[in-house]
C-alpha cells in the first residue's frame, strides 16, 4: 500500500524511478517548495498539518482516476511539519509513452490535490505574525491548540436539545 | 418491546486547523436525536464558543469522504469539519 504523507524530506528520484519503465518514454514532474514570500510579506517557514487517514484516502482516489483516465503512472508524495524556505512540499512524477499525457496528468493530480485532500499550513512571517494559509485568521506564534483533546463534551442540556 | 425513549446517534466529530483553534478543540463526541444529517452537526458547533465564526458551510468529510450538509450520519461515524484546504 502506498503511503503519500510524509514527515520526511521528499526523494523526486526515488518517485521518478517507481513510475518510470522501458515502454513509456515520457515522464513529467511537478515540485511544490517552500517560497520565501506571501502578499508582499516575507514569509520564514511553514508548518504543515494534515487529516492524515483522508489524505491517504483521497489520494488513492486522485492517482486511480488519473491512472484510469489516462495511460500513464502517477506517483504523489507530500510533506508535512516544519519545511523551511526551499524546501519541498509535494512532488508528482507522471510517466506515459509520450509526453503530451505525462504532462496533463501530472498537472491534473496536483491541482486535484489542492482542491481534494485536507492538508493546511501556518505561514510563520519576519514580523512574527502566524496565519494559517486561506483562513484569514493571524494568530500569535504556537497558539494553536493542536493535540488539545475533549473526549467528552457534554452539550446536550446546554443547547435545550435534551437527546434522553 | 417497543422503546420509550428517544433513539440517539453519536459522531466523532474532528476540527482541524484555524477551526481547533476557533473552537478550543480538535476532537469531540456528540449525541444526537436520530435521524440527524451533518448539518445537524454543525448547527451544534455553532452554539458552541467560537462556533459562530465557522462559515456558512464549511467543508465535511464523512468516515474519510467529502460530503454535503445534507448527508445522512449514523452512529459512530468520523465527521471532520475541513478549514479551506491548503496542500501543496
Amino acid at each position: 500500500m502506498t503511503v503519500y504523507l510524509t514527515e520526511s524530506p521528499l526523494d523526486l528520484g526515488e518517485l521518478l524511478a517507481s513510475v518510470q519503465s522501458p515502454e513509456r518514454g515520457g515522464v513529467a514532474c511537478f515540485l511544490g517548495t517552500v517560497r520565501n514570500h506571501h502578499g508582499g510579506r516575507e514569509v520564514l517557514r511553514l508548518d504543515y498539518s494534515a487529516y492524515g487517514p483522508m489524505v491517504e484516502a483521497e489520494c488513492a482516489r486522485i492517482v486511480a482516476e488519473a491512472e484510469s483516465r489516462w495511460q500513464v503512472a502517477v506517483a504523489l508524495r507530500h510533506r508535512i511539519g516544519r519545511l523551511e524556505i526551499g524546501d519541498a512540499a509535494v512532488a508528482v512524477a507522471a510517466a506515459s509513452a509520450h509526453r503530451d499525457e505525462a504532462f496533463v496528468a501530472c498537472r491534473h493530480v496536483i491541482e486535484e490535490l489542492k482542491r481534494r485532500v485536507p492538508i493546511w499550513k501556518r505561514e510563520v512571517f519576519a514580523d512574527g505574525t502566524v496565519e494559517w494559509v486561506g483562513s484569514g485568521a493571524a494568530g500569535q506564534p504556537d497558539s494553536g491548540t493542536a493535540g488539545q483533546r475533549v473526549s467528552e463534551l457534554h452539550v446536550t442540556g446546554a443547547l435545550g436539545g435534551t437527546t434522553r | 418491546m417497543p422503546s420509550t425513549t428517544t433513539p440517539t446517534l453519536t459522531v466523532h466529530v474532528l476540527l482541524f486547523a484555524s477551526y481547533a483553534d476557533t473552537l478550543g478543540f480538535d476532537s469531540v463526541e456528540l449525541s444526537l436525536e436520530a435521524p440527524a444529517k451533518v448539518g445537524d452537526v454543525l448547527d451544534r458547533l455553532r452554539v458552541l464558543p467560537g462556533g459562530e465564526r465557522l462559515p456558512p458551510k464549511p467543508l465535511c468529510a464523512l468516515n474519510l469522504t467529502h460530503v454535503g450538509p445534507d448527508m445522512p450520519i449514523s452512529s459512530g461515524d468520523e465527521l471532520a469539519i475541513l478549514p479551506p484546504l491548503a496542500g501543496g
